[in-house]
């Protein structure tokens, strides 16, 4: 199996878009700037171009998100493409239908692009690998493994605000051990060469042998924070409470929430990041959310410019290449 | 009928033999070795020149998935592709559906194998509790006479630590094996890798190495309690080899297997999502897998198993985390032992003797030797041949190999059961 580059066709050019990894700084950097053209379409009155038109990309969410579905349907409808919005929960799976024949179905539907979301992580190599030639698979969130087209648009952001990564040390902090988020995160971070990687997190939210991944690791908020630029927070579940791996949410404030107190410990130009839904008071105070310091509502804005980006550069693809 | 098997390299590890030599097979049983046997007058000659001559493997956890799973595998094709591979013994344990707690499952088995032509040996293990459920005994005692070589709880979880003490506690009164596989589920919890890089790069949720070291620790506390005669299935940790190689220098009566795919493949194998990598426990890491052939090597570990788990296609056509696990491996047994000597992990003998005279003393079974007076399960190997692995050409019904694209040189040419050759 070309598992590596199975995302790329046969001149290395994007073909899915599943994972960060085995992706090249060049690749990642082109997303960044075309994403960069695509801020002044979303910025002008009609908010339109024509370079997906005649194509139909569906949004297969197997799992419940609002910005990812929402961000990606208006980055389709902004490139003209027609768009079909499909709650698979609800439907076909429930009856019985496997992954594949619901797959096989949609295709006959003549679909060129799927925007998949689901609870297995593997899921979007599992499509791609399974899917007709000529048809992409943008992975927008599978199980624990990847959630690229987020990690990007962090990366837009950072380099909105910070230029160049090689002098750049970024934390991440929160849940790395179930964070998709995270890990594509840190694929990103480290291929366009930031000097440095921090992860921050209690033991029972890191993953085994997380330094394997490029990165420095941090039991300690405070230490962790120390001289950052970049403060990215993550989402803490609710259910990370019932499954003995924190002891309350009030400890987990005490211990690991972003207060304004613990920002100072950052460099004082450093930006604060989260990917969203946000829970105030718990990860991250009211305060910092709301600061002169946070880039997190622009993170949303620019997630459609990247994803835009990511849509365009496969659609540019010859078929011929692919 | 009488037959000669002339000249073949004769490896047959309980006596220790590595030489070219004669066999003598007279109706069932081996006549003579070397010698011929007075007015012997073979009905058929085989000339084994070039060809190593085995025991017929003895598998100690094979799935055939009869009864009840009969859409994955069947006891017809399933002692085809055994036989055919040169595993003539094979051990089923007891999750079929219904489960083997009761003497008419036992008979079913074995009559369904007669249908099939007995081209293997069946050996049932039963269930420890009933319907594995983990709270009632079994009748142990009348599981024995009705044929059960072993009682096993699978992996399915006892009610509590009483259930399992009693459990082993009677089975030892009994004098019947007992087998487990250690298995603490709460660690176990969803997770379907090994916790180690593989699973933190792919975000796969991770197996510990505590959710078998933890239970297997339990549960070697129980065999001294109880005195249960007690084999442990299917390790994969280097810490358990440990714990074995302790528990034996004790005196424990003790004994373990591997599954074959653990002493060649890692956690590494999985690549990127490869669902025929599933299974439990899940391949670990390269220092586990040096453990354990280690084990072999010194005899803390007894035997090899195929752990062979045939799958339908849509079993393995998930995304990984929701494929169903386990490896279709009889038709890659053989050929993968002879790959452990020529890559120099075990000696051709060790590797045979994990396979045929271990399982056979572990669980007294009539098999694993080639010796006058024993049954004539035999196997004669082409060693010299060139293969690629294609699950296409398996016999076995389930296709879900971890091997495929794999060079083999081995294969079985010729496989006599109680000696009749098998066509």
């Amino acid at each position: 199996m070309s598992g590596l580059n199975l995302q790329l066709n046969n001149a290395g050019r994007l073909k899915h878009f599943l994972t960060i990894e085995g992706l090249n700084r060049a690749i990642l950097t082109e997303i960044l700037d075309t994403a960069e053209s695509f801020t002044s379409v979303t910025d002008r009155s009609i908010k339109k171009v024509p370079i997906l038109r005649g194509k139909t990309v569906a949004n297969l969410f197997f799992e419940s998100s609002t910005r990812t579905r929402s961000t990606f349907e208006l980055a389709a409808q902004r490139l003209s493409a027609d768009i079909l919005n499909l709650d698979i929960k609800t439907s076909a799976t429930i009856k019985g239908e496997t992954l594949l024949d619901t797959i096989h179905n949609l295709e006959a539907m003549q679909i060129d692009m799927f925007v998949i979301r689901h609870q297995d992580s593997g899921s979007a190599h599992f499509f791609a690998q399974h899917v007709h030639q000529g048809v992409s698979v943008l992975n927008a969130g599978d199980g624990q493994h990847a959630h690229p087209t987020q990690a990007m648009l962090d990366m837009f952001t950072i380099r909105r605000h910070k230029q160049e990564f090689d002098k750049l040390t970024v934390a991440i902090v929160g849940d790395i051990k179930h964070s998709r988020v995270a890990r594509s995160q840190i694929h990103a971070l480290n291929t366009l060469n930031t000097g440095q990687v921090r992860v921050i997190a209690p033991r029972t939210l890191m993953p085994d042998q997380a330094e394997s991944l490029g990165v420095q690791v941090y039991d300690n908020l405070d230490e962790g924070l120390k001289d950052v630029d970049v403060v990215i927070m993550l989402r803490l579940q609710k259910e990370r409470m019932t499954g003995a791996l924190l002891p309350s949410e009030k400890e987990y404030y005490r211990q690991y929430g972003l207060t304004a107190e613990r920002l100072k410990l950052a460099k004082p130009d450093a930006i604060v990041m989260h990917p969203g839904p946000a829970n105030r008071g718990i990860e991250i105070e009211s305060s910092v959310m709301d600061g002169h310091q946070s880039v997190i509502l622009q993170q949303v804005t620019y997630g459609i410019a990247v994803r835009m980006a990511v849509m365009s550069m496969i659609a540019s693809q010859p078929e011929s290449a692919q | 009928m009488k037959i000669l098997i002339q000249q073949g390299r004769l490896i047959n590890p309980a006596s220790n033999t590595d030489e070219i030599t004669d066999i003598y097979i007279d109706n069932q049983l081996v006549a003579a070795v070397g010698a011929p046997p007075e007015s012997f007058n073979a009905d058929l000659v085989i000339d084994a020149h070039d060809k190593v001559i085995i025991p017929g493997l003895v598998d100690t956890q094979c799935r055939v998935r009869q009864p009840g799973y009969t859409h994955k595998a069947n006891i017809n094709t399933e002692t085809n592709a055994a036989a055919f591979n040169g595993i003539t013994s094979l051990c089923i344990p007891p999750d079929s559906l219904p489960v083997t707690d009761n003497t008419a499952v036992v008979a079913l088995i074995h009559h369904t194998n007669q249908k099939a032509g007995n081209r293997c040996h069946i050996y049932t293990i039963g269930a420890l509790t009933k319907d594995l459920a983990g709270s009632h005994l079994s009748n142990m005692g009348t599981l024995k006479s009705a044929g059960c070589i072993a009682l096993s709880n699978g992996l399915q979880p006892f009610a509590n630590n009483m259930v399992q003490r009693r459990a082993m506690e009677y089975a030892a009164g009994q004098s019947i094996p007992v087998v487990i596989q250690p298995y603490d589920s709460a660690l176990y919890a969803n997770g379907c890798a090994h916790e180690g890089i593989i699973a933190t790069r792919l975000g796969l949720p991770p197996i510990p190495e505590a959710a078998e070291t933890a239970a297997l620790a339990k549960d070697i506390e129980l065999v001294a309690q109880t005195g249960a005669q007690t084999h442990f299935g299917q390790l994969s940790c280097a810490r358990s080899v440990e714990m074995i190689r302790q528990a034996k220098k004790q005196g424990l009566p003790v004994s373990a297997d591997v599954g074959i795919h653990h002493l060649l493949l890692t956690e590494h194998d999985i690549g990127y999502f490869d669902s025929n990598k599933s299974t439990i426990p899940p391949l670990r890491n390269e220092q586990d897998r040096q453990a354990l052939i280690a084990g072999i090597r010194d005899g803390t570990i007894d035997c090899i198993c195929t752990d062979h788990q045939p799958h339908n296609t849509d079993a393995k056509l998930q995304p990984f985390p929701s494929a169903e696990p386990g490896i279709s491996g009889l038709d890659t047994m053989l050929p993968l032992l002879f790959k452990l000597a020529s890559q120099g992990d075990l000696s051709l003998q060790q590797a045979i003797a994990a396979t045929t005279i271990n399982p056979a003393r572990t669980f007294g079974l009539p098999a694993g030797e080639i010796a006058p007076g024993e049954l004539a399960d035999i196997v004669i190997v082409d060693d010299q041949c060139h293969y690629t692995c294609d699950a296409k050409n398996f016999l076995s019904a389930g296709k879900n190999t971890a091997f495929q694209g794999w060079d083999f040189t081995a294969r079985a040419v010729s496989t006599f059961v109680a000696g009749k050759l098998i066509e």
